[in-house]
């Protein structure tokens, strides 16, 4: 409830400074997805050219990218942390945070907060909606519930990995160059993990579990023969094993904490 | 020319030098980005032979040519005029003895110097030892291929300063800073090249500059465009670079007049 408190208060803030250069954000809430949708630009150009993606049709493959919107645009509203380390090691202001009641990275994460981000995972949910029907696949009320739980997951598993990237800062003094390395590789998670080779795929299913994020969840409602398909029931165990390690490292990163000195 | 110029293109490969670290994972990022298309492309291709013009050895070469091509010709000077801009700080330019518009041309020249020498060359290297990249054997090829690619650089950047100097016109430009770095990706042809969209908008591409960026000079290096069309590919590049510098000329005189700063 507190914490709910928090949030509505951070919200009302937020509305009123990115309201004040009005269509200045309109046009980058539009970049934003415009930014995103290369990638479907691009799916939708090749396909053009050929009939299957490592044997996925366009539906298919459209499919994966609209569910992947999902949960990505849920991280990006609550997980806008890429700048943790200058603004709260570097320049101090953890210490700031750590005096008040309300748990460090609750607080973070609401200083942070990208509400825009959210309409991404509209349009996402719109793709996946439109990509169902074409697929002529049957729709049932369980299907709602479990693709929220797989949502969840999957946003479960991007926190996971972010929080604890995001705690390295706590331990060494410039990790820079992590975070944008990370942000490219999720990019292979939208697409079939069949088309990579050995590696890859065993990176993206058990090192950075990006797969999680798209290919696997989503091959569940396309009843994907092989692989894809039957990874996807382990998405929830994915996500909480993955939000458990990076929770430990956060915390055990502000127990390190000891102010920037000037 | 005021010998100041080279001075300022000395001092900015300094200071990138001085953050080249940075740079090091940049190599990797962009690896890891070739790595993606040129899996994505092998499973496009399937069992045809040659799409959009292009064939499955021709496009592994291109993707790892062009993102390297994008590792040389990216800068961030619209968002530092944008910044001067806005901070004020422009004002100071004004009256100093030099041209503010050639000084950022040759901060640009002297990050791409950097961004040449310590990014691309380097990262053309690891992609051609992990990728099967077929680098051209003809000496012709690669001396078109150098000379375009500094007039991609010239392009950009061209670019780049019209989209910093709107913020003359408009208070905040950073929304239409990043539109425009998606409109370069999309239509340089970094991620898909122009003869793989459909022909209405192939159409519209060929009227606009930023097919000179990338897919001009990348088709000539892949052997896609033959040789003895370099000459008049080249020209196109030359036209658009002309053709830029009168509304970056225009916007300038324009706003000169007009300087608005936000809390100064």
């Amino acid at each position: 409830m507190f914490v709910m408190g928090l949030f509505w208060e951070y919200m009302k803030n937020y509305a009123k400074t990115r309201l004040t250069y009005r269509a200045d954000f309109w046009i980058e809430v539009l970049s934003d997805l415009l930014f995103q949708g290369l990638n479907l630009i691009f799916i939708l150009v090749v396909f053009q050219h050929t009939d299957s993606l490592g044997g996925w049709s366009q539906a298919e493959v459209v499919f994966v990218y609209g569910y992947f919107m999902i949960p990505y645009g849920i991280f990006n509203t609550f997980f806008n942390l890429w700048s943790f380390s200058e603004r709260y090691i570097v320049k101090g202001e953890m210490d700031r945070v750590l005096t008040r009641p309300a748990h460090n990275l609750v607080q973070i994460v609401l200083e942070n907060m990208d509400p825009p981000s959210l309409i991404g995972s509209f349009i996402g949910m719109i793709i996946v909606g439109i990509s169902w029907s074409q697929l002529g696949m049957p729709f049932e009320l369980l299907d709602l519930l479990i693709m929220t739980a797989l949502v969840l997951s999957s946003v479960m598993i991007y926190a996971g990995l972010y929080i604890a990237l995001t705690a390295v800062a706590f331990y060494s003094d410039s990790p820079t160059g992590i975070l944008p390395l990370m942000y490219n590789i999720q990019n292979y998670g939208r697409y079939p993990v069949g088309i990579f080779n050995k590696t890859i795929r065993f990176i993206l299913t058990w090192v950075l579990p990006f797969a999680f994020v798209g290919v696997y969840p989503a091959s569940y409602f396309l009843e994907r023969p092989g692989i894809e398909g039957s990874m996807a029931i382990l998405t929830p165990v994915v996500g909480l094993v993955f939000l458990f390690i990076g929770l430990a490292i956060w915390n055990h990163g502000v127990s390190r904490y000891r102010g920037a000195g000037s | 020319m005021n010998p100041a110029y080279v001075d300022i293109i000395r001092i900015r490969f300094l200071m990138m030098l001085a953050y080249r670290v940075n740079y090091y994972s940049g190599i990797i990022i962009y690896a890891i980005n070739i790595g993606a298309y040129y899996f994505l492309w092998q499973a496009i291709y399937g069992n045809q032979e040659v799409l959009g013009g292009f064939t499955i050895n021709q496009m592994t070469t291109y993707i790892a040519v062009s993102w390297m091509a994008r590792a040389f010709y990216f800068n961030n000077l619209d968002r530092e005029i944008a910044d001067e801009i806005r901070d004020g700080s422009v004002a100071i330019q004004f009256i100093r003895p030099y041209n503010y518009l050639m000084v950022k041309l040759m901060q640009g020249l002297g990050e791409g110097l950097f961004r040449l020498l310590l990014f691309m060359v380097p990262g053309m290297v690891v992609v051609c030892l992990i990728f099967p990249v077929t680098l051209p054997t003809d000496p012709t090829v690669w001396g078109w291929y150098l000379v375009m690619l500094f007039f991609s650089f010239l392009i950009n950047t061209q670019i780049n300063m019209l989209t910093g100097l709107f913020a003359f016109f408009v208070e905040n430009n950073t929304g239409l800073i990043r539109m425009k770095r998606v409109l370069v990706d999309l239509f340089s042809g970094v991620i898909i090249p122009m003869s793989f969209f459909p022909g209405w908008l192939e159409g519209i591409m060929k009227w606009l500059p930023f097919q000179a960026i990338t897919y001009l000079p990348s088709s000539v290096f892949t052997g896609r465009t033959p040789i003895s069309e370099a000459g008049a590919v080249f020209g196109l590049q030359v036209l658009w670079c002309v053709l830029l510098a009168v509304p970056i000329l225009a916007v300038w005189r324009a706003a000169r007049t007009r300087l608005f700063v936000q809390g100064g």
